[in-house]
């Protein structure tokens, strides 16, 4: 028998209910593979070897009494630091919660416990999910299994890291303009960001909430339909979630896209991509038209705006999202003084890193009196016309495809100018403006490091992607590989 | 310093517009389901994630304000939008959990309205902008050297009212909130209590030579916590601003505290040190759809307002203009005297009425007043009320017995025949042979009184009507006795 930790996540489950394993041995063996490789990835911000040691005794208990499982009774999943975990420490990579401990599980949190998942632990991220490296994480820098010189991409660097290093057998992220999909691309795992109002984000810490979405990582489309099918659907907490029902995401599963319509956005192949990117990914599309779908050129003519776009809405939003930090209530507190603006100001200089402050400037700026109408209602104007190109897009097209990073992982400190860095995003942020959905999935490598695919689909079509991803890995075996740890 | 109405020039015109917050009398806050009934709760133990702003937390709006909101609006002839949305106003300050407060901006719940008040027997109408619908903050509890909050008030609905720059004197603002309050009251949406800070009031205020049309430069006005204050601070503020006007003195725009123990307003911040609020919209909540259908459902739910029910005191019951502000001023007392009114015989029904409203404004009030109840524990019920007028009016009791019994009832909760019955009250004499029976024998056993009397000296009346009270024990009617007694005292006199 291969390790455990090399399961799938739908390989494992079979075994569980057949009882062939147990969750404890299961369980054990990603904590034992957290020992072995974590000193070197540094993916997690806390392990919680005891809760899920219990968790996984309760799942054994549940399969020896024959008791109603899921597919994810059992399953060891590692979740980033930004999502809530009742008594468990959320921080979101900042000093600012470094020892926040939340009162309640987020949405997601109570539906995974609902299903029997186990929690191996929280993941290290760019603090506040601001970044596209981990770097920015307040703590320390998650390596790329891949290559321990370069970064796993971000926001979501840690999940992806321990789902690509055998830590976890899936993980939840957040994309807010690519944090799951990029950080999927570059460590050759599945990441799926989903339609904006498919998962609750009631418990997610917010960072800018017309754009943040949970989203699964996984090293299978298969399994990632498993967790996104535990923890997609409406909550009465978030009113931003959609009423619409969740379909059976495994259902479609079955390996054909012929007279798929995928569209090729000619705009997605900037300049700064690096062309053994775009030879991956123009190999990738080939291989769809062989298996039957009918490729064809569409134009989203608004792709540029994107990123500027974002870098107004997203952290005006933040701006306001990150005000309750005052050392008031909860987080960081600045003591050393009597004065309540200087305390104020004190807990917010040293509490917040400076990406973070950057952001908050930026934000602040955007929708200050005098330059609202120039910048914010701009940015939101543009941000429907980006929608609109999605729309007649998906009049003629399935799915688009495109590379999901214009590069592989870089190496950790290489990219210094903060615009570079946004420009990591460029061809994800658009799905996060319209608020469609889209995958990223492993693609192939350029010199020995991976490339993502990303498949984006309409609103609400993630079983229509998941089709798709899981076809393509059907005659692939990129997926498969695993990193020299 | 006491500024009256009369004191101000009449040289310059007052223009004031106010801004009302009222606290909603819903179940639970505005966008979580804490209870909002925490007024003599422990500090901090209405409170929740939510309601504390606590990271990754979302609101979800409460339907039961939106519908008090829309309601109010209703009844301040405003029109209702399709489509509203919150927005996040941006504020550092403790007593603010998110650093934003969720309140509405460019698409409020309702606009363009009017309330109309009374300036003695005038009808004057002021415009009312918009009335929208927003958060609360927490409560700060300042010590020396610190501070405390207490979060239990932080997220509770609340309403705010902005009337267009249409009062030209601190009474018409002052008669604005008494009416508006009334209303808030009758919606059942609001207490209404200013005192407690449920019912606030900032006022915007300027004042321009007469006859010019430029608006001058306004004023804000705060901590205004009753009608009174109201109406001092801006007969305060009109004298300022003109006398700076007078002067030559410029007036800066500004916000301004009024001290009521001062009876002055003091300059608190500057337009220039004035927060941008950074407005945007609210992308935790979609926008709001509101339906005609609901909006007209709410309509047709409307209670009956004050002016209807002003009217309806004086058409239908002859009460007096002044009685009849009064029970409709005080919604509880109305309510009382209508409780009265439909527990007595259906016959003679405006005497009856009348009967009632006496009984409710005077022994019923001054009651309440004097032991410092609440109507709503008041043992006095309206069946009691209404028996005892019965009593009256059947002459089975006095009115001086009344009184006595009426307060015993207040304080016992029995009803008055009960009392009446336990205390052997004997019906009044209402044999005339009896009484001048009595009559005859005190004028003769007090000749000395009589003979005063007859002598011109009115007064002496009173101590023979005392004799026969005394006789009588009080079951006569001092009304039969002085008449018998006056008709007696002149026979004999011959």
């Amino acid at each position: 028998m291969t390790e455990l930790y090399k399961l799938s996540i739908q390989e494992a489950g079979a075994m569980l209910r057949a009882r062939q394993i147990s969750s404890v041995e299961l369980t054990r063996a990603h904590l034992d593979r957290i020992r072995a490789v974590d000193d070197k990835v540094k993916a997690f911000t806390l392990v919680t070897d005891d809760l899920a040691m219990r968790q996984a005794h309760e799942a054994d208990i549940h399969f020896a009494n024959g008791n109603t499982v899921t597919a994810l009774t059992g399953i060891p999943l590692a979740i980033k630091d930004v999502i809530c975990t009742k008594g468990i420490t959320t921080t979101c990579g900042s000093n600012m919660l470094k020892d926040f401990r939340p009162p309640f599980d987020a949405t997601v949190m109570q539906r995974l416990n609902a299903a029997g998942a186990v929690m191996l632990g929280k993941t290290n991220m760019d603090e506040f999910a601001m970044g596209s490296s981990t770097e920015h994480s307040a703590f320390f820098t998650t390596q790329n299994p891949w290559d321990l010189e370069r970064a796993p991409g971000g926001s979501s660097g840690g999940s992806a890291a321990a789902v690509a290093a055998g830590m976890a057998m899936g993980a939840l992220g957040s994309d807010t303009g690519g944090s799951i999909r990029q950080p999927a691309a570059l460590c050759n795992v599945v990441g799926l960001k989903t339609t904006y109002g498919r998962v609750s984000r009631y418990g997610l810490v917010a960072f800018a909430s017309s754009l943040d979405q949970i989203g699964p990582f996984a090293r299978s489309a298969r399994d990632a339909a498993l967790i996104l099918q535990a923890i997609a659907g409406p909550d009465a907490r978030d009113s931003t979630s959609s009423p619409q029902g969740v379909p059976d995401y495994g259902a479609n599963l079955n390996g054909d896209i012929k007279g798929l319509r995928i569209g090729v956005p000619e705009e997605y192949w900037v300049d700064g991509t690096q062309p053994g990117v775009e030879k991956a990914v123009r190999a990738d599309i080939e291989k769809l038209r062989e298996m039957g779908a009918e490729v064809g050129e569409v134009s989203l003519p608004h792709t540029k705006y994107g990123v500027p776009v974002y870098y107004i809405i997203a952290p005006a939003e933040a701006s306001a999202n990150l005000a309750r930090y005052d050392g008031v209530k909860y987080g960081y507190s600045y003591r050393d003084t009597n004065d309540m603006w200087e305390a104020l100001e004190k807990t917010r200089q040293y509490g917040f890193g400076q990406e973070v402050k950057r952001r908050i400037m930026l934000g602040t700026y955007a929708l200050s009196s005098g330059y609202y109408d120039a910048y914010y209602k701009q940015a939101e104007k543009v941000r429907s016309l980006i929608t609109e190109d999605f729309t007649r897009a998906f009049e003629k097209f399935d799915v688009l495809v495109s590379p999901a990073s214009p590069s592989v992982a870089f190496k950790l400190g290489e990219i210094s100018d903060p615009y570079e860095m946004y420009l990591q995003d460029v061809f994800t942020i658009p799905a996060n403006l319209a608020g469609t959905c889209g995958i990223s999935i492993p693609g192939g490598f350029s010199h020995g490091l991976p490339v993502g695919l990303q498949l984006l689909g309409n609103f609400f079509a993630e079983d229509t992607i998941l089709r798709v991803a899981d076809a393509f890995e059907r005659v692939t075996d990129y997926h498969t590989r695993w990193p020299e740890l | 310093m006491t500024v009256t109405e009369t004191d101000i020039a009449t040289d310059f015109e007052i223009v004031i517009g106010l801004e009302v917050h009222s606290q909603l009398l819903t179940k639970s806050k505005m966008f979580c389901s804490c209870s909002t009934d925490y007024a003599y709760a422990a500090p901090n133990t209405h409170v929740c994630p939510v309601c504390m702003g606590m990271p990754g937390v979302l609101p979800v709006i409460n339907q039961q304000a939106v519908a008090c909101t829309i309601m109010t609006a209703l009844a301040l002839n405003c029109t209702i939008p399709a489509y509203s949305k919150f927005d996040r106003k941006n504020y550092p300050y403790p007593d603010l959990m998110k650093g934003y407060q969720i309140s509405q901006y460019d698409i409020p719940l309702s606009n363009d309205g009017y309330l109309i008040i009374d300036l003695e027997g005038q009808q004057k109408r002021v415009g009312i902008t918009r009335v929208h619908l927003e958060e609360d903050t927490a409560r700060l509890l300042h010590h020396s050297g610190y501070s405390l909050i207490d979060i239990n008030r932080a997220g509770t609905p609340l309403m705010e009212i902005v009337s267009e720059p249409d009062m030209r004197s601190p009474l018409e603002a002052r008669l604005y909130m008494q009416r508006l309050r009334e209303i808030l009251v009758y919606l059942g949406v609001s207490s209404g209590r200013m005192e407690e800070g449920s019912l606030r009031c900032d006022a915007n205020i300027s004042v321009r030579p007469r006859g010019q049309q430029k608006l001058g430069v306004k004023t804000e006005i705060k901590n205004m916590n009753s009608f009174r204050s109201v109406e001092r601070a801006l007969a305060y503020e009109a004298q300022r601003q003109i006398e700076l006007l007078r002067s030559g003195q410029p007036i800066s725009q500004e916000t301004r505290g009024w001290v009521e123990t001062k009876g002055i307003t003091v300059s608190q911040r500057s337009k220039e040190q004035a927060d941008d609020y950074r407005y945007f919209p609210e992308p935790d909540l979609p926008p709001l759809v509101i339906s005609p259908a609901w909006v007209e459902e709410l309509r047709a739910s409307l209670p009956e307002l004050p002016d209807t029910r002003r009217a309806r005191y004086m058409r239908d019951y002859g009460l007096s203009t002044q009685d009849a502000n009064t029970l409709t001023e005080d919604k509880a007392l109305g309510d009382y005297f209508e409780q009265v009114v439909a527990a007595l015989p259906a016959q003679n029904r405006v005497a009856r009425a009348r009967a009632a409203a006496n009984l409710t404004l005077n022994d019923v009030a001054r009651l309440l007043k004097a032991h410092s109840t609440d109507i709503s524990e008041n043992l006095l019920t309206p069946a009691a009320s209404a028996n005892l007028l019965d009593l009256l009016d059947a002459n089975r009791i006095t009115g001086k017995q009344a009184k006595d019994i009426v307060e015993e009832a207040f304080i016992s909760g029995k009803m008055p025949a009960v009392i009446v019955e336990e205390k052997g009250i004997q019906p009044p004499i209402s044999d005339e042979g009896e009484l001048i029976r009595i009559i005859e024998e005190v004028i003769a056993s007090n000749s000395k009184a009589a003979s005063d009397y007859r002598a011109g000296k009115v007064n002496a009346l009173q101590a023979l009507i005392g004799q026969v009270m005394k006789q009588t024990r009080g079951q006569a009617k001092a009304g039969s006795v002085r008449a018998l007694l006056i008709k007696k005292l002149e026979e004999t006199d011959q």
